[in-house]
C-alpha cells in the first residue's frame, strides 16, 4: 500500500446522495479476477451511453473538472461490499473521497486500499460545491497528519475524524494483514481456550 | 448486564489495538466466486495458506446461470470466475459447493440450511447480505475482499466495534403483511443510511411470532439502512431449525452448545446506544418507488411530492423518478409491470415459495409478465417439488428455474431489458441493478404473486 501524503488538489464534484455501489461499479464488471482496470469502468452507466460512448453531461467527461480529489452528496458508497468499488475509485486516480456520511463498508475497504475517505460537516460540504461552481480550479488540501481539510478557495478548515491506527496506516502504508499476521500466537491461545 | 450483541463480541474479542479496532476471532467464513479470487491471490503473493481451511466453505452463485446448469457455463468471463474459484478450492484445501453439486446454492441460503449457522458464532463473508444469519443470534456482517484475505490467513478480522441499536416492533402484523412488508418499512422509516454504524438487535412481539425464514428476511435487509448487521435472540425456534441439520452439533456437543445458546440475549436493564419503538399493526403491504431501498410505502400511498422532499436531497429524487419513469405524488397501485422475479437471500427460501405458490394456486399468470421463480437452493428447489408446489405453479402458467442469485443483481443472464418494469423479492432497487436500465420495485412474496397474476401493481388483500 501507497503512504499517504498531504495533499493538495483539484476536485471532481458529484453532488448526489445515496452513490450505492452499483453505480460505482456495475455488477456486470465484476467478473474479473484481479484488482487491475477497474478504473475504466468506474461509474460507468452514468459515464458511457448504450454504444460505450461518454456521455457529454457526466463530470468524469467534463475536461472542466479533475484531480485527485472525488467530492460527493451524503451517504456515499452504500449498498453492496465489493471491494471493486473502491479498486474502480483507486484505479482512476484518486486519493481521497470527501463526504459529509459514508456507508461503513465501503469506509474499511477504501481504508484498506490507501484511499482516505474525509466526512466533513454539511455545510462545509455546501461550501466545497459552491466553491468548485464558481471556479473549477478551486482546490482542496488534506493533511492526514492533522487530520484537517482546507477549502483552499475560501480558506477555511475543518478537522475530521479517523481512528488513530487507521490513520497510522495509511501514514506508513501498512496493512491490516501484516499486523494480524504478527498476532498468530495470540490466535492460537485464543482457539486453545475455547471449549465450545 | 450486557446486550446479545456485546457478549457475542466479547467472547470472540482475542485482542483490542490500542486506540483501534478489536482483533475478532471468526467462526465461520463464507465465500463466492466475486469477492474472493483476489483474496487468494493476495494469499499466493505473501506466500501464505488458509489457516483454518475447516472454517471456511465456498459456494458458486452470483455468477451461475438458471437454466442448463449441468452444461458448460457458455459466458467465458463468468467461466472463468467459477473455475477460479474450484482453484481456489483445490489449491488450499476448502469445501466448496460448486455448480452441480446438491448442497450448491446462493450463499446466505446454504449457510442455515446445512447447520453451519449457529447462535453465538461469529460469521463473515465478502457479501452485504451476511446479515441475514444473524437471525439465529449470531453476529454476522459483510466484508470488502482484503478482508476475505485477512480472515483466510489469519481466521480474524480487524473491526472497531459499533454502536449498538435495538429495534423493537410491538404487537402483531396485519394479515397479508410479510417479513418482507416490515424491513420495508423499517427501512422508508430509517433511510438508507439511518443505521450506519449500529449493529441493530430485533426484539418484540411482532419478530417472536417470526419464523426463522421470516427472521431471516428482516436480518438480511439490515444493510439497507446502512446497518452493519441485525441480529435476533435464539429461541426454541432456532434450536429446532438447528438440530439434526448436517453441521450442526451432535449428542454431547448439542447438549453443551444448547446450554450456551440458552445464554444468548440481552439481560434486563442493559443499555443500548440507541432505541426506537414501532406498532406492528402499522405496517401495510409494500413496494418501492424509487432507486434505493429506503424509497417504500404502502402498495396503495401515492409517492411523496417534491415540497415533501428536503432540499439538498431534491436533485437526486427527481433523478430517481426520471429513471423509473414516475411522478412525485403520483400512485403507482394498478399499473403495469412487465416481470416479476421471486429469489434472491431475502425471498428464496422455502416459506417465500409456499406464500407464493397458496397465491396463485387456482389462478393464471398474467399474460404479460415474465416471472422468474429462482429457488434459493437446490434443497429448496427439493422441497418446492416434494410438498408439491412445482405442479401447482405449472399448472398456472409459471415454470421453475434453477437456484442461484439470478436477477438479484443480473450477472448473469437473467437481466431485466432497459425501462422494463419488474416487481421484485430481492433486496436492491438501485439503478441497473437488475440489468441497465431496469427497473426495479421491491415487494415482498405475497405482492410479488398478485403481481404475476393481474400484471398489475395490486394490493394482495384485495384480491
Ligand atoms: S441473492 Fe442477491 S443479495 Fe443475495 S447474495 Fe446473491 S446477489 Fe447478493
Amino acid at each position: 500500500m501507497e503512504k499517504f501524503q498531504t495533499l493538495t488538489s483539484t476536485y471532481v464534484p458529484l453532488p448526489i446522495e445515496n452513490v450505492d455501489t452499483d453505480q460505482i461499479i456495475p455488477a456486470r464488471f465484476l467478473k474479473a479476477t484481479t484488482k487491475e482496470g477497474f478504473g475504466d469502468n468506474l461509474f460507468a452507466d452514468w459515464r458511457y451511453d448504450k454504444e460505450g460512448k461518454p456521455k457529454a453531461d457526466f463530470v468524469l467527461n467534463n475536461p472542466t473538472y479533475s484531480g485527485e480529489i472525488l467530492v460527493a452528496g451524503k451517504n456515499f458508497g452504500s449498498g453492496s461490499s465489493r471491494e471493486h468499488a473502491a479498486w474502480a475509485i483507486v484505479g482512476y486516480g484518486f486519493k481521497a473521497v470527501v463526504s459529509s456520511f459514508f456507508a461503513d463498508i465501503f469506509k474499511n475497504n477504501s481504508l484498506n486500499n490507501g484511499l482516505l475517505p474525509v466526512i466533513v460537516s454539511v455545510e462545509f460540504l455546501a461550501e466545497i460545491f459552491d466553491s468548485v461552481s464558481k471556479d473549477p480550479k478551486a482546490t482542496l488540501t488534506i493533511n492526514l497528519e492533522k487530520q484537517t481539510i482546507t477549502n483552499n478557495a475560501t480558506g477555511k478548515s475543518e478537522s475530521f475524524e479517523i481512528n488513530p491506527y487507521k490513520k497510522e496506516c495509511l501514514l506508513k502504508g501498512l496493512d491490516d494483514i501484516d499486523y494480524l499476521l504478527s498476532k498468530k500466537p495470540l490466535i492460537e491461545a485464543y482457539e486453545k481456550d475455547q471449549t465450545l | 448486564m450486557k446486550t446479545l450483541f456485546d457478549k457475542i463480541w466479547d467472547a470472540h474479542t482475542v485482542s483490542t489495538v490500542q486506540d483501534g479496532p478489536t482483533q475478532l476471532y471468526i467462526d465461520r467464513h463464507f465465500c463466492h466466486e466475486v469477492t474472493s479470487p483476489q483474496a487468494f491471490n493476495g494469499l499466493r503473493t505473501r506466500g501464505l495458506t488458509v489457516l483454518r481451511p475447516d472454517k471456511t466453505t465456498l459456494t458458486a452463485d452470483h455468477n451461475t446461470p438458471t437454466i442448463n446448469q449441468d452444461q458448460p457455463v457458455k459466458d467465458p468471463i463468468s467461466r472463468n470466475q467459477l473455475d477460479t474459484l474450484s482453484k481456489n478450492a483445490a489449491d488450499f484445501g476448502l469445501t466448496l459447493y460448486a455448480l452441480g453439486n446438491k448442497k450448491n446454492g446462493v450463499v446466505h441460503i446454504i449457510g442455515p440450511e446445512n447447520g453451519y449457522t449457529q447462535p453465538g458464532m461469529t460469521i463473515v463473508c465478502g457479501d452485504s447480505h451476511t446479515s441475514t444469519h444473524g437471525a439465529f443470534g449470531s453476529i454476522a456482517f459483510g466484508i470488502g475482499t482484503s478482508e476475505v484475505e485477512m480472515v483466510l490467513a489469519t481466521q480474524c478480522i480487524l473491526q472497531s466495534r459499533p454502536k449498538t441499536m435495538r429495534i423493537t416492533f410491538n404487537g402483531k402484523l396485519n394479515k397479508g403483511v410479510t417479513a418482507k412488508d416490515l424491513a420495508l418499512y423499517m427501512i422508508a422509516q430509517l433511510t438508507t443510511g439511518g443505521a450506519t454504524g449500529y449493529f441493530v438487535e430485533y426484539a418484540g412481539e411482532a419478530i417472536r411470532n417470526m419464523s426463522m425464514e421470516e427472521r431471516m428476511t428482516l436480518c438480511n435487509l439490515s444493510i439497507e439502512m446502512g446497518a452493519r448487521g441485525g441480529l435476533i435472540a435464539p429461541d426454541e425456534k432456532t434450536f429446532t431449525y438447528v438440530k439434526g441439520r448436517e453441521f450442526a452439533p451432535k449428542g454431547e456437543a448439542w447438549d453443551k452448545a444448547l446450554a450456551y445458546w440458552k445464554t444468548l440475549k440481552t439481560d434486563e436493564g442493559a443499555k443500548f446506544d440507541k432505541e426506537l419503538v414501532f406498532e406492528a399493526a402499522d405496517i401495510q403491504p409494500m413496494i418501492t418507488y424509487g432507486t434505493n431501498p429506503g424509497m417504500g410505502m404502502a402498495v396503495n400511498d401515492s409517492i411523496p411530492t417534491l415540497d415533501q422532499i428536503d432540499e439538498a436531497g431534491r436533485i437526486s429524487f427527481q433523478k430517481s423518478m426520471d429513471y423509473m419513469g414516475f411522478k412525485p405524488g403520483e400512485k403507482l397501485e394498478g399499473k403495469s409491470i412487465d416481470y416479476v422475479f421471486l429469489g434472491s437471500c431475502t425471498n428464496g427460501r422455502i416459506e417465500d415459495f409456499r406464500a407464493f405458490t397458496n397465491f396463485i394456486k387456482g389462478k393464471k399468470k398474467a399474460e404479460n409478465v415474465v416471472a422468474w421463480l429462482v429457488p434459493g437452493s437446490w434443497m429448496v428447489e427439493k422441497q418446492i417439488r416434494e410438498e408439491g408446489l412445482y405442479d401447482i405453479l405449472i399448472e398456472a402458467g409459471f415454470s421453475l428455474r434453477q437456484p442461484g442469485c439470478s436477477a438479484c443483481l443480473a450477472m448473469n443472464d437473467d437481466k431485466v431489458p432497459a425501462g422494463k418494469y419488474a416487481i421484485s423479492t430481492s433486496n436492491r432497487n438501485f439503478e441497473g441493478r437488475q440489468g441497465p436500465g431496469a427497473r426495479t420495485i421491491l415487494a415482498g412474496p405475497l405482492v410479488a404473486a398478485a403481481a404475476a397474476i393481474t400484471g398489475k401493481i395490486t394490493d394482495p388483500r384485495t384480491f
